[in-house]
């Protein structure tokens, strides 16, 4: 089982990006499990979203507590108590930032990648929404999808133009990050 | 046909194959998005139904009331402050033995004000007269939501399926949905008899002098003790049809020769589950999960707890001043048994506390330790309490 952990800004579509990234793992013949943090959601209050990715019916409910991958919407989030937390050392971390992953404080001795997904989003929508983005990234540094899946989950929310452009950046998202990179990783939290 | 679906959403697709023709509901979080998804499919042309908008949830369930009187099937839903506001109408529904339906999506009832999931909403209309069915997972919920209207309509009374709030509602998974033709031969279209009609007038919740009240109380408590073969039915057929078996009155699973068990009810079944098989076979315990609360299934629990030594009652509510309110029940109908297990009782996952894993090693090293033996909150954190409470 793997498990993943997405923190994001009230408004950043933190939910939908959880439901997306488990409606792809279902799309792609597994199962797949998604549920917000429950907070008071409000615009711009952090917020995070939880996924489990298996080849088995998923039971467990709780949260998230040792997640193999964090997505972080915004960089700034880092210094937010409890981001971190859980995180065994090494573990990939997907960070929406326009700086190199050198540049940024806090997650040393994690695997960090950055990725511009704001910029990116913002070219090829129209829209600062960088969910889709860091998911096309995700599923490309793992290897865990295909990014079909992914477009797939997207369809059945989306059509026409706004589908066309999803799936336009999803290409270039996924040629951002170094394809494979994270293929190895796999932590499912035990008991 | 498989989907991945939000809880919410998949409830709303439920009922939507069980056309009810009249839903009326106010929102309150963790219940919004069922009412939100059941509008959107009235909208799209889904499901042909009156949609009747309310200025409360008093007025939810006095408008269902009023349209199953009236021979419809109606549906609606809630949670917490929403189903104590709707507390009056909940015991006329069921006083009257009007069919209908309710979603209670778990939520904890304020003060303190807090939005998350426990079972006290439910828990405090246990003695309205509604059945109460809890479900596990977001299958049993779409699966307990179409049995619960062939139940209603065949006992004349109302059910609650109580699905925790967000831990269900607002997760997606995946899940079956049923077909259309699979709910068509499982549930007949809705025939009241005591249907309000001009040309046969009748009067509906009249004064009951002291001569008939405690025979019409007798009836009620006699149909919800009746209504245990019902429910077991309805699982059976539906089980024939959709090849699902949603948990009758209660499901067990592990080894069936352990002499410690764990009973719950709702979405904590899942996690205690797969936590209870990792932990290997050095401490066999079995978990039971209770499905139906009301009516509460004396026999089959007894069944269950037959040769056991200790039975851990896991519960998302209490009775302040008294303790568990499940713990109570098992604890009184296990004190017929020749040999009754040791009955430990726990509170846990109050106001959305998250429930990890590691609450089954936890569980039994309390009850190893001595708590339980009366009733504990298990996940108390002690420092936060203040020093004269500590």
């Amino acid at each position: 089982m793997i498990e993943i952990r997405i923190h994001g800004r009230g408004g950043q579509g933190n939910v939908v990006a959880a439901y997306l990234l488990a409606t792809a793992a279902f799309e792609a013949g597994r199962y797949g499990q998604a549920f917000p943090s429950f907070g008071a959601e409000r615009r711009g209050a952090p917020v995070a979203a939880f996924v489990r990715i298996d080849a088995h019916p998923i039971r467990r409910r709780c949260q998230v507590r040792q997640p193999a991958f964090l997505i972080v919407q915004d960089e700034a989030l880092l210094h937010v108590a409890g981001v971190l937390d859980g995180l065994p050392p090494g573990a990939g971390v997907l960070i929406n930032s326009g700086r190199e992953a050198e540049a940024l404080t806090r997650v040393d001795g994690f695997d960090v990648v950055t990725l511009p997904a704001t910029a990116l989003a913002s070219d090829i929508l129209g829209r600062p929404v960088p969910n889709t983005a860091l998911l096309a990234a995700f599923l490309a540094l793992t290897g865990l999808l295909p990014q079909q899946a992914l477009i797939a989950a997207l369809a059945e929310r989306f059509s026409g133009e706004i589908l066309e452009r999803n799936t336009r950046l999803i290409e270039q998202a996924a040629g951002r990050v170094p394809a494979g990179h994270w293929k190895d990783v796999r932590h499912a939290a035990g008991p | 046909m498989r989907q991945a679906l939000e809880g919410s959403q998949a409830i709303a697709r439920a009922v939507s194959l069980c056309k009810p023709q009249v839903v009326s509901a106010y929102p309150i979080t963790p219940q919004t998005h069922i009412v939100e998804n059941l509008s959107r499919l009235v909208a799209d042309g889904e499901l042909e139904c009156e949609l009747v908008s309310v200025e409360s949830e008093f007025s939810a369930a006095s408008v269902a009331l009023g349209a199953v009187a009236a021979g419809s099937r109606a549906y609606t839903a809630s949670s917490s402050q929403g189903i104590l506001l709707m507390a009056e109408v909940l015991f006329n529904i069921a006083g009257l033995r009007m069919p209908l339906v309710l979603t209670c999506a778990n939520r904890a009832v304020s003060a303190p004000l807090s939005i998350w999931n426990d079972q006290q909403d439910s828990m405090a209309v246990r003695d309205a007269g509604w059945i109460q069915l809890y479900c596990a997972d977001n299958q049993e919920a779409v699966d307990t939501t179409i049995q619960a209207f062939r139940i209603a309509e065949q006992c004349e009374l109302p059910v609650m399926v109580c699905v925790d709030g967000f831990t269900l509602t607002h997760t997606l998974e995946v899940l079956e949905m049923p077909e259309p033709e699979q709910v068509d031969a499982f549930l007949p279209p809705f025939r009241f008899a005591r249907r309000l009609d001009p040309d046969k007038p009748l009067s509906v919740g009249t004064l009951v002098s002291p001569e008939y009240f405690t025979e019409t109380r007798h009836d009620h408590h006699q149909a919800l003790r009746d209504a245990t073969d019902i429910i077991v039915q309805a699982q059976q057929e539906w089980l024939t049809i959709s090849g699902r078996d949603s948990g009758g009155l209660l499901r067990q699973s592990g080894p069936a020769d352990a002499r410690t068990a764990i009973l719950t009810l709702g979405s904590i079944a899942g996690t205690l589950e797969e936590a209870m098989e990792a932990h290997g076979t050095g401490a066999p315990a079995r978990l039971i999960v209770l499905r139906a609360f009301r009516p509460f299934p004396d026999q089959a629990l007894r069944d269950a707890c037959q040769g056991l030594e200790r039975l851990i009652v896991l519960e998302r509510a209490l009775s302040p001043g008294a303790g568990g309110i499940v713990g109570s029940e098992v604890r009184a109908a296990l004190s017929a048994l020749d040999r009754p297990p040791r009955v430990f009782n726990f509170a846990v996952g109050l106001g959305g506390r998250d429930v990890p894993l590691e609450i089954y090693p936890r569980l039994l090293d309390a009850v190893d330790a001595g708590r339980g033996s009366d009733f504990d909150i298990l996940d108390l954190d002690p420092s936060k309490l203040p020093a004269e409470d500590a």
